[in-house]
């Protein structure tokens, strides 16, 4: 699903989007390309959240556009999935919760359990293929959410801070699935506010402050060098916004 | 007192005897009931589903209607269905006036209301949970409505229940479109009213408690079943 037929680049010009007469969304402009893993950096309330739902097309911008390079709304939708600081799991078992996306994919059912059995491989829960979804772990469900996204094979993997609500053992397992699938060409566009997760997992950071794109940098050159003051302050740790 | 206290040892003595013709009252009561559950669960869920997910014109006013609906006095339902099956009415041919069926067909629009809204209420509090991952995965209108439907199943136990206590207590619907026919349309309220004004109190009193504990049993019954599930599910 990469790169000659991939759905990439995506085209954000001039995005604005506010709810309750409140701007989130403050005229961003950006290109995201196949390749490097992205970071949207920023802090709680920041808008990264709302920028990755406006980007994944679960809201529409108030003004500006969201344009992919493939102009197939069907195609674009499919050529890309998107994991939740939640995950929302049904009440059926975790190898189902699989089957149900690849179902509504349109997969073919001869393929549906093997694809399925082969994304549980990959996140390591084929254990508990046949156990109830609702029952696992936090961290088992985040890793099942992750399955159930890149059984989709999509291009483009949103992730909204996946580790928010995780220890630090079940982060380390996140971030190795996370690797695995950049490894096997996916893009990854993800949002977070941990500083040390955006340093192991990015390539690129697109900075994000009240609302706007601050700045944009490669990471080791946003850690190293960061252009903004608010960028700085944020690397730094200190709060100016509070 | 007395009269009661007769009237309970009457009742004993009948349910002890396993009177038949106690039996048929409530096996009928049992057999319309349910078929009217099912009916306006068939009807009710996706209905109730489909108003919680949708968007569309007139939504407030058809939830409020619904919600309104709930309230439905039995006897307007009765005397409605009266008119459509009656001899002269639209559906008159159908020869269903005073037959279990049309006890079905009363109870079942006295049912759907509850259901449907109770269902409404449900699936729209799991919709703020479900809503963006199930738009991310593609599923849309009516295929999110059914998969929010049948991920919280056993919270919609209580929507039927609410239904089948509403289907079984009443009295004035399947009085007027049943005609409370002796060995034919007699089911438990029918006869509590009727037995109750001719002054036999042992038999009405008897088909009282066994309503009550029925209820009770269908009520607990349910809720064992949706408790277990609850912790196979989570």
């Amino acid at each position: 699903m990469s790169g000659a037929h991939s759905i990439l680049p995506l085209t954000l010009r001039e995005v604005r989007f506010a709810a309750g007469g409140r701007s989130i969304i403050d005229g961003i402009s950006a290109e995201i390309a196949a390749g490097p893993t992205t970071i949207i950096l920023g802090a709680n309330g920041a808008g990264k959240s709302v920028l990755m739902r406006l980007m994944h097309g679960l809201l529409r911008p108030t003004s500006g556009e969201i344009a992919w390079r493939e102009q197939g709304a069907e195609r674009v939708r499919r050529g890309q999935a998107m994991v939740f600081q939640r995950p929302v799991m049904l009440r059926r078992s975790a190898l189902a919760n699989i089957l149900y996306a690849l179902e509504l994919a349109r997969v073919p059912a001869a393929e549906r359990e093997r694809q399925a059995m082969e994304a549980l491989r990959e996140v390591g829960l084929v254990d508990v293929a046949d156990r109830p979804a609702r029952v696992l772990s936090g961290g088992e469900q985040q890793r099942l959410a992750l399955a159930r996204a890149w059984a989709l094979h999509p291009a483009v993997l949103f992730l909204d801070e996946p580790t928010a609500n995780l220890d630090p053992g079940a982060t380390r397992e996140i971030e190795n699935v996370i690797k695995a699938f950049d490894a096997s060409g996916t893009k990854i566009v993800m949002s977070t506010h941990n500083l040390g997760q955006a340093r192991r997992l990015g390539d690129e950071v697109l900075f994000i402050h009240q609302g706007r794109l601050v700045e944009r940098a490669a990471v080791d050159t946003f850690f190293r060098q960061p252009a903004s003051a608010e960028a700085a302050a944020f690397v730094k740790g200190e709060l100016p916004w509070t | 007192m007395s009269t009661l206290g007769e009237a309970v040892r009457g009742a004993i003595g009948l349910m002890a005897a396993g009177d038949p013709m106690l039996g048929g009252i409530v096996a009928l009561s049992l057999a319309v009931s349910l078929s009217a559950v099912l009916l306006a669960a068939l009807l009710g869920l996706p209905l109730g589903a489909a108003i919680a997910v949708g968007r569309f014109p007139g939504r407030r006013a058809l939830i409020v209607l619904l919600n309104a609906l709930m309230g439905l006095p039995p006897v307007v339902v009765g005397l409605l269905v009266y008119l459509l099956l009656s001899r002269a009415g639209p559906l008159g041919e159908m020869g269903l006036l005073f037959t279990p069926p049309a006890m079905v067909i009363a109870q079942t629009i006295l049912v759907l209301p509850i259901i449907a809204a109770l269902c409404r209420q449900s699936v729209e509090d799991a919709w703020v949970e479900y809503e963006e991952q199930l738009r991310s995965l593609g599923a849309d209108g009516l295929r999110a409505a059914l998969t929010l439907v049948w991920d919280i199943r056993f919270s919609l136990v209580t929507a039927v229940l609410a239904g089948l206590g509403r289907a079984l207590a009443e009295v004035g619907a399947v009085i007027i479109v049943g005609g409370n026919i002796d060995g034919v349309t007699r089911v438990m309220t029918t006869t509590i009213a009727l037995e109750t004004s001719k002054g036999d109190l042992p038999l009405a009193l008897s088909l009282g408690f066994i309503l009550i504990a029925l209820v009770i049993v269908l009520n607990a019954a349910a809720h064992l079943i949706k408790e277990a599930a609850q912790r196979r599910y989570g």
